[in-house]
């Protein structure tokens, strides 16, 4: 896991149709050419619909995802976005469509996903200090009859040291500011050393400073190969610091380059009312980050729904 | 002092209730930490109750009390986990409706008997010095089992525990943790029944757990806090119950509320002598 050469996402990354500038323009109405991306694709969804209950949130998706993509999805609320996550992380199984993750169906390559809740899903007062965050990250990759060793402990050092939070190893979580709780998560990812990050929500409320941070880290990590999935409601942090970006509003409304999100129509079909557009072309979004629906109902449902 | 000590120990019922009791105090506070973290106390309460059915049925066949007792609480867990799903309710709903079912079945079997249920009242209300020594030996024997799962999954049901879709997405059998889990806190209760009684014995899971939660904001120490405090009333609580001629259940969980309570007074961190920024001196 932990050599670059010997992951086979590093080596699909070489792959001439890797580089997104080559592939075409915004792939409006998400058609992909089935065939070719799902082999180079390290998340590949067909047809997905997906819901909780019997509301969808998710319907008929179908996206590829390269290896070493940096990837936004962006989209209103209530647009789905957490639920493709958990749809790709194997927590919630789609109604219909086929999805792969890794070249495996979802949740066959856990230990090789590292999937970050939102901020809101995290008991803050649990009795964990950072350094026990992080080193769960290492946890699935030990089974239940190993201890943590020197070898996970480095990892866990390197990986507070990259998100610069060496010095606060010792402090409970609850007494992080909402920069550094997001610093502590991107760093328990890190720790586990995956192909596939699936990130929710990894820069929202925080200053501008860690976010800068935090998206460098991200640029290394796709840069090595990895993919990195992260929904955002920031579409400013979409258009200037991801590669790609996917617009999702229940459906894929674009899929392509992150230049696409400052096209005024697509963003008037992904966020409908949420979008003011002034003329001379500024457009304002009144979109903050809310539940208005209240979060915990996915999270209660992901036990039924967990792929096993 | 020391004759108050020693005077007990002389007799082997008190030998056999001492270990007892801290069989319980320790398995309860081990399962406990994750009880309490997991806010799943009204489930262990509901667990507690629900075994009620099996321990009378079990009376009156003449089979032990552990088995009876076990079985109605390791199904009335699943079923919990059943009818929640099913229904569609939420835990707590469903958690009510089977508890109280199965221990209205089980005062309904009680009032059939006839004719000296002391025994019976023990269960309800605990009374650890009547405890023989092959019950001793099949408490030893089931507490040791949760003792030893716990301490092999210590870390899978911490992530579990603080983040559930984390680790479902990493890859760990989530439900089958929360399952087993249920299992535990069902064995864990079967093991303390009779220490403490069915209507008591929620405390032992809680109360430990809860103090040492008040003292440290680290899993690590939390655990052999609990351990340590359930242990430690659970000896104190029985040489009260001796000198006082009062239950066990009563003396145990009463000394364990009298020092959660002097905690969450004279913590530095809670109490009324709280130091302002008190979270940077508990991270310490």
């Amino acid at each position: 896991m932990s050599q670059p050469g010997e992951d086979p996402a590093f080596d699909r990354h070489a792959h001439p149709h890797a580089h997104p500038d080559e592939r075409r323009l915004p792939t409006v109405g998400a058609a992909v050419e089935a065939g070719h991306a799902r082999a180079h694709a390290d998340v590949w969804l067909s047809q997905v619909s997906a819901g909780y209950g019997d509301r969808p949130a998710l319907e008929d998706v179908s996206i590829a995802i390269e290896a070493g993509t940096l990837l936004a999805v962006v989209g209103p609320n209530g647009a789905g976005k957490s639920t493709l996550l958990k749809v790709m992380a194997g927590l919630l199984r789609p109604w219909r469509g086929r999805v792969e993750v890794l070249g495996a169906p979802p949740g066959r390559e856990a230990a090789r996903v590292a999937y970050v809740p939102q901020a809101e899903t995290v008991d803050w007062h649990f009795p964990v200090t950072v350094g026990d965050v992080v080193m769960m990250g290492r946890y699935p990759l030990l089974g239940p009859l190993r201890r943590p060793g020197r070898h996970d402990r480095r990892h866990v050092d390197e990986a507070l040291e990259q998100v610069r939070m060496s010095d606060h190893r010792n402090r409970q979580i609850g007494a992080l500011s909402g920069g550094q709780r997001r610093r502590v998560f991107l760093a328990r990812a890190l720790a586990a050393d995956p192909a596939l990050y699936l990130l929710d929500e990894p820069v929202t409320g925080i200053d501008a400073t860690t976010q800068e941070e935090l998206m460098d880290i991200l640029e290394v990590e796709a840069r090595r190969g990895r993919t990195v999935i992260a929904t955002t409601h920031d579409l400013a942090c979409a258009a200037q610091r991801f590669q790609r970006v996917a617009m999702l509003n229940r459906r894929v409304v674009a899929h392509g380059p992150a230049s696409l999100v400052l096209d005024g129509e697509l963003l008037a079909r992904t966020y409908g009312g949420h979008l003011l557009q002034l003329p001379g072309g500024t457009v304002l979004l009144d979109d903050a980050h809310h539940h208005d629906q209240p979060a915990g109902e996915g999270e209660q449902h992901y036990h039924d729904d967990a792929a096993p | 002092m020391t004759d108050w000590l020693l005077e007990p120990l002389q007799f082997a019922f008190f030998q056999r209730a001492l270990v007892a009791a801290v069989l319980a105090g320790v398995t309860c506070a081990l399962v406990g930490s994750y009880v309490v973290l997991k806010g799943l106390a009204f489930i262990g309460d509901a667990i507690a109750h629900a075994a009620f059915p099996g321990v009378v049925a079990a009376f009156v066949v003449g089979a032990p009390y552990v088995i009876g007792g076990g079985l109605a609480a390791f199904f009335s867990a699943i079923a919990i986990g059943w009818v929640s799903r099913r229904g569609r309710l939420r835990v707590d709903t469903a958690i009510g409706v089977v508890f109280v079912g199965a221990f209205a079945l089980g005062i309904l079997m009680f009032s059939r008997i006839e004719g000296f249920v002391g025994e019976l009242f023990g269960f309800l209300l605990g009374n650890v010095l009547a405890i023989s020594a092959e019950t001793l030996v099949s408490l030893l024997l089931l507490g040791g089992l949760v003792i030893a799962i716990v301490l092999l999954l210590w870390k899978e049901l911490l992530y579990a525990t603080f983040d559930p879709l984390g680790a479902a997405a990493a890859g760990l059998p989530v439900s089958k943790l929360d399952y087993l889990f249920l299992g535990l806190i069902a064995v864990t209760i079967v093991v303390s029944l009779q220490a403490v009684g069915i209507i008591l014995v929620v405390a032992m899971l809680v109360t430990p757990a809860a103090t040492a939660q008040l003292l440290t904001v680290r899993f690590s120490r939390l655990v052999p806090g609990a351990t340590a405090i359930g242990a430690a009333t659970a000896v104190g609580g029985l040489y009260l119950s001796y000198w006082l001629d009062a239950p066990s259940g009563a003396t145990i969980v009463l000394l364990q509320t009298a020092v959660f309570l002097a905690v969450l007074l004279l913590n530095p961190r809670t109490g009324l002598f709280a130091r302002r920024n008190a979270s940077d001196a508990a991270s310490a």
